[in-house]
């Protein structure tokens, strides 16, 4: 077998143990439906009281932001999955099989994926009892799913490279909402941005997660014509955006991971 | 089979992990079936197998999956993977428990699991890392039976341990190792014969006092005239004998003649005494 066929079926391999895990655990079950069903209906009731956004329902304008908070949460998870596996010996095993080393990671940022694609189903049927509806043409809504799945795929390389620093599951739960509660929160995911005061509004509209949001908002045509688009040039061209910091985050942090990784394992 | 003996942190798991490619080395050259375990690490893993002290299955999958996981790994295939993992379940008598998350499996099944996923391949070369090391004595004699039979199958062992008398049973050839040095080599009777002679083992005075502290063990050289002697010295003192016997040094003895200390997980209350001259035994106790 070629080298980079044994990574892909290595790879798989990894991802299906990964897989089988989300219906047998019932915490991930937990995390990965229970928790996304009830942020819609929390946000949706709470917030959709008393929350006003020009020229359409809070509902409408909050989805596509749930959606991108609830794909990173689900990155998170693949930071957790990293730090328990190297408190097992199951990596120790794996490295003693003639397997490629990159399927630990390869398989894990995968299976997460598969962990995504579960809680964006649960959330959108969610969503649809709530009265969010997309308004644009299938393969536009088709895009915006394939794109918060990108997106989640190269945040769970970011929270791999966190994992494989902490490397103790109950100190990465804590560490990972430092990362991942700033960059969903200063962002247009709730809130209209540009309501935000200065520097916090800078912050909101270059941050990677508005540029995702704003992109899946208008793939599936969440937006009002009442509610101007910011000035900042990612949120005037918010997919290509969404793209280049797509490429930039796997660009640098699948090569950080796979270092840490091996910084990692072979102590 | 080869045994690595010695206490904790003396570098047996340390060696292990080197040998099976998980750590590089600082220095020096060691090879594995004709593979340098840095430069050749990736062909030599297709011919080994490891087992360690901590379970290496994941607790979430099956028995069978974890070793239909580690077949697939080897490459063997998915038909082939999940033949082999059937007929390691039937092994190892896990059959009926294959199915099950090994979450709830016993320690000794665990430990069986274990071992079943380092021979998905039938590695000839074969590590186990203190394989039984917190089993009852059941589970333990099971895994004996297996390590055997595994060596009489031709596959070469290495097992470390911490407990003389399973490098006794099962090693043909020991190394005692403390602080990261081999200390002792050979076979668990030179090894004995290295620290000379047989023991007497004693035990005096009346039964209802602190048996512990009248209990008394002497190397001796020349057994069972110095066993006739003692008790002679013995019975002229009026010293009373509850229980007395010869035998032959066991490898806590080894450890302790060779090292000085005791191996530190034995709870053995034998007492040191350097002098072999039975007439301190007998000064010692006919107070």
């Amino acid at each position: 077998m070629n080298a980079v066929a044994m990574a892909v079926a290595d790879g798989a391999t990894i991802a299906k143990r990964n897989a089988v895990k989300i219906r047998r655990v019932p915490d991930i079950l937990g995390f990965v439906i229970l928790s996304p069903v009830m942020f819609v209906l929390l946000f949706a009731y709470v917030f959709g009281s008393v929350i006003e956004i020009p020229g359409m329902s809070y509902r409408e304008f909050l989805l596509p932001g749930i959606f991108t908070q609830t794909v990173i949460f689900g990155a998170a998870l693949t930071g957790l999955g990293v730090t328990e596996d190297l408190q097992k010996g199951i990596i120790d095993r794996f490295r003693t099989l003639p397997m490629a080393p990159s399927a630990v990671l390869v398989g894990r940022t995968t299976s997460d994926v598969i962990a995504n694609v579960i809680s964006l189903t649960a959330m959108s049927l969610t969503g649809l009892l709530v009265g969010w509806r997309i308004h644009t043409s299938p393969h536009e809504a088709a895009l915006g799913f394939v794109l918060l799945l990108l997106f989640a795929y190269a945040l769970s390389w970011v929270m791999a490279v966190v994992g494989l620093a902490i490397r103790t599951p109950e100190v990465y739960n804590n560490a990972s909402f430092m990362v991942i509660l700033p960059l969903s929160f200063i962002a247009n995911t709730f809130v209209d941005s540009t309501r935000l005061p200065g520097p916090l509004r800078v912050v909101a509209e270059w941050n990677p997660v508005s540029a995702v949001t704003q992109a899946v908002r208008e793939l599936f045509g969440n937006t009002s014509s009442a509610m101007a688009v910011p000035e900042a040039w990612p949120l005037q061209h918010p997919l290509l955006a969404s793209l280049l910091w797509i490429a930039v985050i796997l660009a640098v942090f699948v090569p950080l991971a796979t270092w840490r990784y091996k910084k990692a394992v072979s102590r | 089979m080869f045994g690595l003996l010695g206490p904790n942190g003396a570098g047996k798991t340390t060696t292990v992990r080197i040998l099976t490619t998980l750590l590089t080395p600082d220095a020096g050259k060691a090879t594995v079936a004709g593979f340098d375990v840095v430069k050749d690490a990736r062909p030599l893993r297709s011919h080994i197998g490891a087992s360690g002290q901590y379970s290496a299955v994941d607790e979430h999958l099956t028995g069978a999956e974890n070793l239909e996981m580690i077949g697939r790994l080897y490459h063997l295939g998915a038909r082939r993977s999940r033949q082999r993992a059937r007929e390691l379940l039937e092994r190892f008598d896990l059959a009926e428990a294959g199915d099950r998350p090994v979450k709830g499996y016993s320690g000794g099944m665990r430990r069986r699991i274990d071992l079943a996923g380092a021979l998905v391949v039938d590695p000839p070369v074969l590590f186990l890392d203190e394989p039984t090391t917190g089993l009852d004595p059941r589970a333990r004699a099971g895994l004996w039976d297996v390590i055997t039979e595994l060596v009489v199958g031709g596959t070469t062992l290495l097992l470390t341990t911490q407990y003389m008398e399973e490098a006794d049973q099962l090693a043909d050839q020991i190394a005692v190792v403390d602080h990261g040095r081999v200390i002792a080599r050979g076979t668990a009777d030179q090894l004995k014969d290295q620290i000379g002679g047989d023991r007497i083992e004693l035990a005096v005075g009346d039964i209802q006092t602190d048996a512990g502290a009248l209990q008394v063990t002497v190397p001796v050289t020349n057994g069972a005239a110095s066993l006739a002697d003692a008790l002679a010295r013995l019975s002229s003192a009026e010293v009373t004998v509850r229980d007395v016997g010869l035998r032959r040094p066991t490898l806590d003895d080894v450890f302790l003649g060779l090292t000085g200390h005791e191996a530190e997980t034995t709870t053995s209350q034998d007492v040191d005494i350097e002098d072999t001259d039975n007439t301190v035994l007998a000064k010692e106790y006919s107070r």
